[in-house]
């Protein structure tokens, strides 16, 4: 089943992302499904082949994908790996992830970039560490569509009933996190089985195929819908004009339109839309990088969020936030860093840390904590320098998301749960 | 939105990011299709103005054709272009049969940094893209390179929901990569679609075309008969060959582009 040189019924990019505990099969189902979909150049097939010969084993799909040399020598993911290919219906991004704990920063860099999720487990092996912990990570992040896969059927012998007790136990595990997947999908990677056609292996099963539950998933969510926020990245005074620019994250907006941009409160009416080599617009939406003229010059820096009045962001010093923590030195009770929301930076302290989970075991491992380690999740109250402009995650994922950065580099990331009162709790 | 459009608003958010963060910043321009449509993005995420030095970094051993292209449009689109070389390597008689990897590091490699060196530019933008080879589809947006100018792949920052590594240690930089998301047929359609210039190197000649552009001892044209860009994207969603093929460099050990990029190579 080529589809390598079909045209799809849409243009549509879906993004998926293969995640999983470390050597249960995520880079071999990728390889294997580009492999079958015809996406493997003729020339890079033969030089794995050669690759895997030098190496005196068989064909490892995998090593379609694990490029680095440290990766075929060690046969493991590092770094997470995005590939193109396509179905009928539509184009997809694969993303790749590592499955071992000490690359669960790149497995995030992944999954953050992802609409849906293909969660990958051992039948042979069963539920292991990252298994649950991934899982509990793609919550966090949002991703609401997930399918299971069972891959190694080959090595149970493709047995029903090993299935249905693993299907069972981490189902179990998945509704303690508000995971309800898609669908639970038995497959052999290596062999091919269950991936683009049905398996003869398994006739017990009747649900969908690996490429069925990729063209099954719906795309991504509209937010053209939600209240319009359009964070400012810059403002250019390259020429005469003087244009806000960023991209619209949320709402769409129409020549006219009142804006107002918060924190600072100051308000005007968009003038116009502009653009280079390309007819301007009378009205923008969500996901466009676009630049605005305005009625009035009022004075705007990076970091203010443009609203519409009648559904304004929040704004204030303080709010609760669940974060999953990345960094080699610990999250620390009122240590200072600093805080990325949208194009606000500020500084901030970590005024107190609620309550500690284990990400695997989703163990509280400790209540009113001093630090949080790497690996861990926690729900903590921040407070900033001075006010910042931003809404909760669930009524707008893009502005109510964050990142702290501590030496130089992101170290944590989270999502706004509420805003805090002003020294209420204290 | 179509799906060019998806794409061109992500670089423009990218470029417009590393415009504001980097004070310091320049841009690759290999002459390449890619680099041309990066040069496009910028004057859509400008309009009209080029706010960055474009780096050339001739090896001397570049086609003909391209040096005249650059010299045609730097002067057309009123670019400011810094044209860097490697001249003592030259003088002592670098070229490609003291292997690829040695001409490649000193050539393009050194030659990139010493301009990095002497301009102090701390952001670079280049046109790479995740679908050419397999460490690039490893890549980051924003990705630190260190004060030996090398890539350390192992440990890459995390990157996750735009916001990207914009604070880092001095003596180091920054490589931008906008196009990142862009596959091969993305870019063929891109520049139909808004009709920008590439050069006719691309385009079939006697029954052979260029399908990637670099020096002229190294790369080596495909058997072709696409001689425009319609012809070229119908005979890229066909093939089974991958773009860098044509490129010696590529082919000359297993991990020759890990060991190059490792290094510091674009």
């Amino acid at each position: 089943m080529d589809t390598a040189t079909q045209e799809p019924l849409t243009g549509e990019t879906l993004k998926i992302v293969m995640v999983g505990h470390v050597d249960h099969g995520k880079s071999t189902l990728v390889g294997r499904l580009l492999h079958d979909t015809g996406f493997i150049p003729e020339n890079k097939m033969k030089f794995v082949q050669k690759v895997c010969e030098d190496q005196g084993k068989g064909f490892e799909f995998a090593f379609l994908l694990d490029g680095l040399e440290e990766e075929r020598d060690q046969g493991i993911t590092i770094d997470v790996a995005q590939m193109f290919f396509k179905s009928k219906k539509r184009n997809y991004v694969i993303i790749d992830a590592p499955g071992h704990k000490e690359f669960l920063k790149n497995m995030i860099s992944g999954a953050s970039a992802a609409d849906v999720a293909l969660l990958m487990i051992d039948a042979e092996e069963g539920i292991q560490e990252q298994s649950k912990r991934h899982a509990y990570i793609l919550s966090l992040l949002g991703i609401r569509q997930i399918a299971i896969v069972m891959n190694k059927m080959d090595l149970v012998n493709y047995s029903e009933k090993v299935f249905n007790e693993t299907k069972e136990a981490y189902a179990k595990h998945l509704a303690d996190i508000g995971v309800k997947p898609t669908a639970v999908i038995p497959i052999s990677a290596y062999h091919g089985e269950n991936v683009l056609q049905k398996s003869a292996k398994m006739p017990w099963y009747t649900g969908p195929t690996i490429l069925e539950i990729l063209d099954n998933f719906e795309t991504h969510e509209d937010r053209t819908k939600l209240a319009f926020r359009f964070p400012v990245q810059d403002v250019y005074k390259f020429d005469k004009r003087r244009i806000i620019a960023g991209r619209i994250e949320s709402g769409r907006a129409k020549i006219g339109d009142e804006v107002v941009f918060l924190p600072s409160g100051k308000a005007t009416k968009i003038k116009t839309i502009e653009k280079w080599n390309a007819k301007a617009p009378d009205h923008v939406e969500a996901g466009e990088s676009v630049g605005f003229t305005m009625e009035e010059q009022i004075f705007i820096e990076r970091g203010e969020m443009g609203c519409v009045a009648s559904q304004k962001a929040s704004v204030a010093d303080r709010f609760w936030a669940n974060i999953f923590w990345m960094g080699n030195k610990h999250l620390q009770k009122g240590g200072k860093y600093l805080l990325k929301v949208a194009t606000q930076e500020v500084e901030c302290v970590i005024e107190s840390i609620h309550r500690v989970i284990n990400s695997s075991t989703l163990e509280e491992i400790s209540k009113n904590a001093h630090e949080v380690a790497k690996n861990e999740v926690a729900e903590i109250l921040i407070s900033t320098k001075k006010p910042i402009a931003f809404d909760t995650f669930d009524e707008v994922p893009e502005t109510g998301r964050f990142v702290i950065v501590h030496e130089h580099d992101v170290r944590g990331g989270g999502i706004i749960l509420k805003k805090a009162e002003h020294f209420s709790a204290i | 939105m179509d799906h060019l459009d998806r794409l061109e608003h992500q670089s423009v958010f990218i470029l417009r990011e590393a415009h504001k963060k980097f004070k310091k910043l320049a841009m690759l321009w290999s002459i390449g299709k890619d680099s041309n449509v990066l040069l496009w993005l910028a004057r859509k995420a400008f309009y009209g103005h080029v706010p960055v030095p474009l780096v050339h970094i001739d090896t001397s051993y570049k086609m003909p054709e391209m040096i005249a292209f650059r010299d045609k449009y730097a002067k057309e689109w009123g670019v400011n272009l810094i044209v860097g070389q490697n001249k003592q390597a030259l003088a002592e008689g670098m070229n490609y049969t003291k292997t690829r990897m040695v001409c490649c590091t000193a050539l393009k490699t050194q030659g990139l940094q010493q301009i990095m060196e002497e301009h102090d530019f701390k952001g670079l933008i280049l046109g790479i893209r995740r679908d050419e080879e397999t460490t690039r589809s490893k890549e980051r947006y924003f990705s630190p390179r260190d004060k030996n100018f090398e890539w350390d792949f192992k440990d890459q920052p995390p990157e996750l929901w735009d916001q990207f590594k914009t604070n880092f240690d001095e003596n180091t930089h920054i490589r931008i990569h906008p196009l990142l998301h862009w596959t091969e047929v993305n870019v063929w359609e891109y520049i139909q679609r808004e009709n920008i210039p590439v050069v006719d190197l691309y385009f079939s000649k006697n029954g052979k075309r260029y399908r990637s552009l670099g020096c002229a001892p190294c790369t080596f044209p495909i058997e072709s008969k696409a001689s425009n860009i319609a012809e070229i994207i119908t005979e890229l969603k066909a093939t089974k060959t991958s773009e860098r093929a044509g490129r010696a460099q590529d082919q000359e050990d297993t991990y020759a582009m890990q060991k190059l990029r490792a290094k510091g190579y674009m």
